[in-house]
């Protein structure tokens, strides 16, 4: 198409500023975190005068080196890697048996079981009542708050239920006369032919474990269970910086401020993240469309 | 004759023993899959349908050392006192102006957005603008609170370009001031999910035939013509529903982002109904004043939802239910 025939002057102008017009949006995308990135690695006290937008003037990892020997924020990071790690597993392996149960044709009761799920996407109990609930199912300072309440989604089971409907028929039943029960079909045979919709699920739910700082804000007064962004939160939002740097033992440098410890402990939070979603990325924008167009 | 009925009557009894019998099996050959289904019902109905429940106590004076049930009934009052509470216009303003302008701006940015990244030639470069755009999507609010908060500061990046140019003379705290408050936070979550929320209206658009487009070339159309009157009218129907479910969304979208970037200066802008439930609820422990307000943000996100439902089937015939 492209080769039959030459741009004429109009189109050539189109595509130029809507290229330009891109280039601009991946600016404006990367440039605030590249700005963090910088200013971490710059030295503390020198970066308190500002100014460093392109690269580190006084280079430094001290505020780096700082955090990692930060006992309060390394627990912090423990925790979330932990919940995040335990959460993705159980939240997929019991999303995704409820909804290989739920996409069984000819399943006794079947639709009023979607009738109650669907019910929860639009109505829910709000924030006083679901607290409640979890003081009296005594989750309060507990770390299973932050893996039980999370362990299901409708929302999700839609998009396992859309794609189990697609495996042929033909696989479970050939599981079946070689005597497998349920259990042993949906164990062998659809969640290994689910790994496209799993790593999705997968995805999504581990950015939300990663991110989520709320439940460790009304649910968790022991600072020791705490993740990373609740602990982040209570800096960030309640500017008690000086708490980050009380937190760091007395043997770094004293370059080292509460300001670049923040911006250093960003930067730790955010690369695991970063690192992982390139992989993913194939499998999410398909486990989007379904979830969004039947959801 | 007699004779006839009864034994029509035993007939009928035995098919339905049957039947029940028939039913019975099913159950038992089903029962792994039971197990399984009856488990994700029993986590919703604790979960889900108890908070729900939980909901009662906006019509009780709720005593935290004593079950629900045992709480006296004391009818509408709570949601009497909310509307006569002294911060009830301010938090309504907040609330619906943040949420509406959000609406208004956030909604059709990424399908701009999409069309326009649509009619990028090079397959590598929009997959590579595709990718960086959705990148923030992956940062939690806190990280995000974190870079405005470097950027905002007296001493940040906004300040000294602002200064270097001439347009302030005295650096300016943009956090602490209530006019910058919505600003930040619709151009903040604009930033974040453009690229994400684009996703679906280019898959969308990847589906539409190239044939239409031949043909309005052919027709003489030029590419704004184009996206007008071919990409814009084929992918209507996500745009509906997506539409729905951002309306149903939007009083529910801020609270994780607000709770980052508020602070006692900024209170008068950014206190919203979640923002209020939070602090009379969980702060001060007035749970069934709590409860009646959040139930109020619920009853009007529903209406906003029939209402944007209604409006979607009225124009083009999509709609969720």
């Amino acid at each position: 198409m492209l080769s039959l025939k030459r741009k004429t002057k109009g189109e050539a102008a189109f595509d130029f500023f809507n290229g330009f017009g891109m280039l601009l949006v991946c600016f404006a995308t990367l440039y605030p975190i590249w700005y963090v990135l910088v200013n971490a690695f710059n030295e503390g006290q020198d970066g308190m005068r500002g100014g460093i937008y392109w690269w580190p003037r006084m280079f430094s990892v001290e505020s780096f080196e700082a955090v990692f020997q930060s006992a309060g924020i390394m627990t912090a990071m423990g925790i979330t890697v932990a919940k995040t790690v335990l959460g993705v597993l159980l939240h997929v392996f019991f999303t995704a048996m409820v909804a290989y149960a739920f996409s069984r044709r000819g399943l006794i009761g079947g639709k009023i079981y979607i009738l109650i799920g669907t019910v929860t996407l639009f109505f829910g109990g709000g924030l006083i009542p679901t607290y409640l609930l979890i003081r009296d199912l005594h989750l309060l300072d507990n770390f299973l708050v932050y893996i039980i309440p999370a362990l299901f989604s409708f929302f999700d089971l839609i998009i396992f239920m859309t794609f189990f409907r697609e495996i042929p028929d033909g696989l479970e039943e050939a599981a079946k006369i070689d005597g497998a029960n349920d259990w042993g079909i949906f164990l062998k045979v659809v969640l290994p032919v689910s790994l496209p919709v799993i790593a999705t699920i997968a995805l999504f739910h581990g950015v939300y474990q990663w991110n989520d700082y709320f439940a460790g804000v009304i649910y968790m007064n022991n600072m020791d269970l705490q993740p990373i962004q609740t602990y982040l939160y209570r800096v960030v939002a309640q500017s008690s910086s000086n708490q980050m740097v009380a937190a760091i033992p007395g043997g770094v440098g004293k370059t080292v401020t509460s300001q670049s410890i923040k911006l250093a402990t960003m930067v730790v939070t955010t690369l695991p993240i970063v690192l992982v979603y390139p992989f993913l990325q194939k499998y999410f924008v398909k486990g989007m469309m379904i979830g969004s167009i039947k959801g | 004759m007699r004779h006839e009925a009864q034994s029509a009557a035993a007939l009928a009894a035995s098919t339905r023993a049957a039947k029940r019998s028939r039913w019975f099996r099913k159950l038992y050959g089903q029962r792994h899959v039971q197990v399984m289904a009856l488990l994700g019902i029993l986590w919703m109905i604790i979960f889900n349908y108890v908070p729900m429940y939980g909901i009662i106590i906006a019509f009780k004076e709720f005593n935290i050392v004593k079950p629900i049930s045992a709480a006296p009934w004391v009818g509408w009052s709570h949601f009497q006192e909310f509307f006569q509470d002294e911060s009830f216009v301010n938090v309504m303003r907040n609330t619906l102006g943040i949420s509406l302008i959000k609406l208004a701006i956030g909604f059709p940015l990424p399908i701009i957005f999409a069309l326009f990244l649509n009619e990028v030639r090079s397959v590598l470069f929009k997959r590579s603008v595709q990718t960086i755009s959705y990148l923030p999507h992956f940062l939690s609010w806190v990280i995000l609170g974190g870079i405005l908060t470097t950027w905002l500061s007296d001493v940040g990046i906004v300040n000294h370009v602002l200064l270097a140019l001439n347009v302030i003379k005295e650096p300016i705290s943009y956090l602490a001031e209530p006019d910058y408050f919505w600003g930040i936070i619709i151009t903040s979550d604009i930033w974040k999910e453009l690229g994400w929320s684009a996703i679906i209206y280019l898959a969308a658009i990847s589906s539409v035939s190239p044939e239409m487009y031949e043909a309005a070339t052919i027709d003489g159309a030029g590419r704004f013509q184009k996206m007008w009157y071919v990409t814009l009218p084929s992918i209507k129907a996500t745009i509906s529903i997506l539409f729905i479910l951002a309306v149903s969304g939007v009083l529910n979208s801020n609270f994780d982002q607000i709770l980052v970037l508020r602070n006692a200066l900024n209170e008068s802008a950014s206190n919203v109904i979640d923002m209020f439930v939070y602090q009379t609820g969980m702060q001060q422990g007035r749970y069934s004043y709590a409860t009646a307000v959040g139930l109020f943000k619920s009853v009007i996100a529903l209406i906003l939802l029939l209402i944007a439902n209604r409006v979607t089937k009225k124009i083009n015939n999509t709609s969720l239910f």
